[in-house]
């Protein structure tokens, strides 16, 4: 029964061929480790962050005379609004979290590299749009902190020369940031970026899929088939990922929970304390810092002593990585054949983007401005020293066929 | 990579429980957003019961309450008003009330608890137009004490009833209501909620 | 790659950012969600000496009701200072320009304070009013100096005044204090013992963490039954996996 209907959907529809290409019949190296969980989560995040922001969204009241009383009556009033706003809330860190391990992946092991520099594109893309929905989103509930974020980020968009200030006045939509901008971006927040990252994400998928898998050796498993013309070191991802991507959601909606039930606020990282307090232009609190992923790109703004300079390098610091494709040389892929200079250089950049998101949350100090800046340069050299060092830099030899 | 020594049974037990068990964790995360439809604390406060005190209340007056953004009317009806309720009977389209547009224990020719005190919702049951109240047959209007409709002309009698051949399908609604004490009327709940003097 | 992993974690850490700011915040508290009978004088105490200048405006007495189980006869009697009913909104009963007139600046809804500066900034301020003539009310506070907020509890906790304020290690009469906390000394009696007073602060210091997230009721041990579904789980889609990976070698 269900054959003969699969049968009268597939004539017209290319169910089965999906399912088969992308699922049942996607060759993956069988030695995806730790570091390849990531990917299915963040679509696992996704997705949880479009089902309780469309929940959100039928209670919540976008205006800057009501917003803050709606998210009180969704954490009060609504039945179980507490916990789909907890979902939502402690989603958007848990969504950086995964996508930024899933991004040191492909650090480790060379997946930018070609054939997947346009995989590697889509997903910085991703990146992109992904920090402007979490920066529109953290504005909707129209806290202080939500508030003075705000103001202080879009008025960068001033120190740009000749049209600064008027594309700050146009984004703001008023002359100061109010019910107008909370309105629009209300509406790019539930509806345009969501669209705009799940069609960036199919596009990703889709590039993945076209040229296959990396892995934590750096070698092409279609260079060696079998005689049924399957990779020999590939197996299929149906069973064998979603069995294994299915613990790995388990492992995670663990730790989920974990945050969800009994530390929401973590410490006020996820939702800080000064956005308990209602928006406020007459009192600023006493320190404006953006939630804890944006505060790495945070320090380095306030590391360069001037405004513009500032700005550039902050948005440098992410668009640099649309370039790595064609920074790293090496002969090798994986951070497993590559030299000491690689992994040295790959360890300071972890360190040193650490550093600079602990920096980013604190208050400006002479100590910490003066750190901000060396490891700000760090940050930068992996990747402009990189065409030089990515040569020079020993190699060992490549395998054959996949090691575990 | 080989299939030998494949134990299927294994594999579909743990299969169906880890099945089993995901479904059950899909059907606890859907409660929420479901429940979350339900009435919000803050519909619930709007739509909360309402009390009425009827001390002051004449005989043949007409007090009018809000509840759940409708009118409720609360009438002490005359003896002579009850008695026209078995007169108009016969020309009564359910003179018994069998549609359920009360509460059962208002199903009766008075249509309340207690006999010469109507509660009822103002809103002819046509098209949603709250009916004029005619304590006193008016010529041409009605022949008896009873309720018309302006807007295209149903006409009800002292319970609510509505007559036949009206553009009204039904009887007035009565809404829930019970008595808190001989004089407090709560409109929005059943006799037996909340807490009932004795 | 695995202590990469670990100093992300720590440093990931829970850390009160906001500790560290330029309010004075002497004393330490725990809130108790646990404690009913202390959210119920918590409560009882708001509504005696708070809520004639504090509003709870996101809060519904109904709430307060089911949450502390306190009939509804009990609630309307001892905790309902207003005209409202039990469904409403906990309006406060000063009108908000009078109140502006009076103190200078309207007394601020209370419905997330604790959430907004945390239970040991609650529980300190409620502590540490102490008599300064220079003030219009005749207090002032080591929390929020300079508050516009008389000393209203002064009733139960009666006067002190302020000896010195914490990491002053001066001593008086030879002894030191080790502690940072700051010293009073009691100038007038309150109907309450110190010991009294300190475990009233805290009453009222649960109810209004209480009031800042009435769902901290529930998701403890929500949570709690969450988890332990999810491990089962887990531990089953580990065996699955383990099951089918045999296969692969």
């Amino acid at each position: 029964m269900a054959n003969r209907f699969m049968g009268w959907v597939d004539e017209r529809f290319p169910a089965t061929q999906l399912w088969n290409e992308h699922i049942a019949q996607y060759y993956a190296p069988k030695n995806f480790n730790f570091w390849y969980y990531f990917g299915s989560l963040a679509m696992l995040v996704l997705v949880n962050q479009l089902v309780t922001g469309i929940w959100l969204a039928m209670f919540y009241k976008p205006g800057a005379a009501t917003a803050f009383g709606s998210v009180a009556y969704i954490m009060r009033d609504v039945e179980w609004g507490w916990l789909i706003r907890y979902m939502h809330s402690t989603g958007s860190s848990f969504f950086f979290i995964v996508v930024y391990l899933h991004m040191f992946r492909a650090l480790l092991y060379g997946s930018y590299r070609k054939p997947r520099e346009l995989l590697w594109i889509f997903g910085c893309l991703i990146f992109l749009a992904l920090m402007a929905e979490a920066f529109m989103g953290y504005v909707l509930p129209w806290g202080n902190m939500s508030y003075w974020g705000a103001q202080v980020i879009i008025s960068l968009f001033s120190a740009i020369p000749v049209v600064g200030e008027q594309l700050t006045t146009w984004i703001r939509g008023d002359f100061v940031i109010g019910d107008a901008t909370l309105n629009r971006f209300f509406a790019l927040h539930v509806v345009a970026l969501p669209f705009v990252l799940v069609g960036l994400v199919i596009a990703h998928i889709m590039a993945l899929h076209h040229v296959g898998s990396n892995n934590p050796d750096g070698i092409e498993i279609k260079a060696n088939k079998n005689a049924d013309g399957h990779p020999a070191d590939g197996i299929p991802f149906h069973p064998y990922y979603t069995v294994k991507d299915l613990f790995g959601v388990g492992v995670f909606l663990t730790l989920f929970a974990g945050v969800i039930f009994f530390a929401p606020e973590f410490g006020g990282f996820f939702l800080e304390p000064p956005n308990f307090t209602e928006a406020n232009p007459s009192v600023t609190p006493e320190h404006i810092a953006p939630v804890w992923y944006f505060t790495p790109f945070y320090a380095m703004l306030r590391a360069v002593p001037d405004k513009l300079g500032g700005v550039i390098t902050m948005f440098a610091a992410v668009l640099i990585l649309f370039v790595l494709p064609w920074l790293d040389r090496s002969k090798v892929r994986s951070i497993r054949y590559k030299g000491l200079i690689f992994k040295i250089m790959l360890a300071a950049l972890a360190i040193s983007f650490l550093i600079l998101g602990y920096i980013g949350t604190q208050p400006p100090s002479p100590a910490l401005t003066l750190t901000a800046r060396i490891a700000t340069i760090v940050y930068f050299a992996f990747f402009l020293l990189m065409p030089v060092y990515s040569v020079i830099d020993r190699t060992k030899p490549v395998p054959e066929r996949v090691t575990e | 990579m080989s299939k030998e020594g494949v134990d299927v049974r294994k594999r579909r037990f743990l299969t169906t429980a880890t099945a089993a068990v995901g479904g059950v964790g899909a059907a606890f995360v859907a409660t929420p957003f479901i429940k979350s439809w339900m009435p919000s604390a803050r519909a619930r406060a709007a739509g909360a019961p309402v009390e009425v005190n009827i001390a002051a209340l004449e005989e043949g007056a007409l007090v009018s309450v809000t509840w759940r953004g409708k009118p409720v009317w609360v009438v002490r009806r005359t003896p002579d008003m009850l008695k026209t309720l078995d007169e108009v009977a016969s020309e009564l389209a359910d003179p018994d009330s069998e549609a359920v547009q009360q509460p059962e224990y208002c199903q009766n020719k008075f249509r309340s608890i207690k006999e010469p005190v109507l509660v009822m919702v103002g809103i002819c049951t046509h098209l949603g137009c709250s009916p004029k109240y005619r304590p006193e047959a008016s010529g041409g209007q009605l022949d008896f004490p009873g309720f018309f409709c302006p807007c295209h002309g149903s006409h009800y009698d002292i319970s609510g009833r509505v007559y036949v051949a009206q553009p009204a399908p039904l009887n007035m609604v009565v809404p829930p209501h019970r008595y808190q004490s001989d004089d407090l009327i709560v409109v929005g709940e059943d006799p037996g909620q909340g807490e009932e003097a004795a | 790659m695995m202590r990469q992993l670990l100093f992300a974690l720590v440093v990931l850490m829970p850390m009160s950012v906001f500790a560290a700011g330029g309010e004075s915040v002497p004393y330490h508290f725990d809130a108790n969600m646990g404690n009913q009978a202390s959210l119920q004088r918590g409560a009882k105490l708001f509504m005696n000496y708070c809520s004639g200048c504090h509003s709870l405006q996101y809060m519904r007495y109904q709430r307060i009701a089911d949450d502390l189980e306190i009939p509804v006869d009990v609630m309307e009697s001892n905790l309902m200072m207003t005209q409202g009913k039990i469904h409403d909104t906990i309006q406060g009963t000063m009108p908000a320009e009078k109140a502006a007139e009076w103190f200078g600046k309207a007394p601020p809804d209370l419905s997330l304070a604790a959430r907004a500066h945390g239970a040991d900034w609650i529980y300190s301020f409620l502590r540490s009013f102490y008599i300064d003539d220079s003030r219009p009310t005749g207090v002032n506070n080591l929390v929020m100096s300079n508050t516009a907020m008389p000393a209203v509890l002064a009733p139960l906790q009666g006067y002190q005044a302020l000896k010195h304020a914490e990491e002053g290690h001066e001593e008086s009469g030879g002894e030191s204090h080790g502690s940072d906390e700051p010293q009073f000394e009691i100038v007038q009696e309150g109907q309450l013992n110190p010991a009294e007073y300190r475990a009233a602060a805290g009453d009222l210091t649960n109810f209004l963490v209480y009031v800042a997230e009435p769902a901290k009721l529930v998701r403890y041990s929500l949570g709690f039954k969450v988890i332990l579904f999810l491990l089962l789980f887990t531990g089953l889609a580990y065996m699955l996996k383990r099951e089918f990976w045999r296969d692969v070698h």
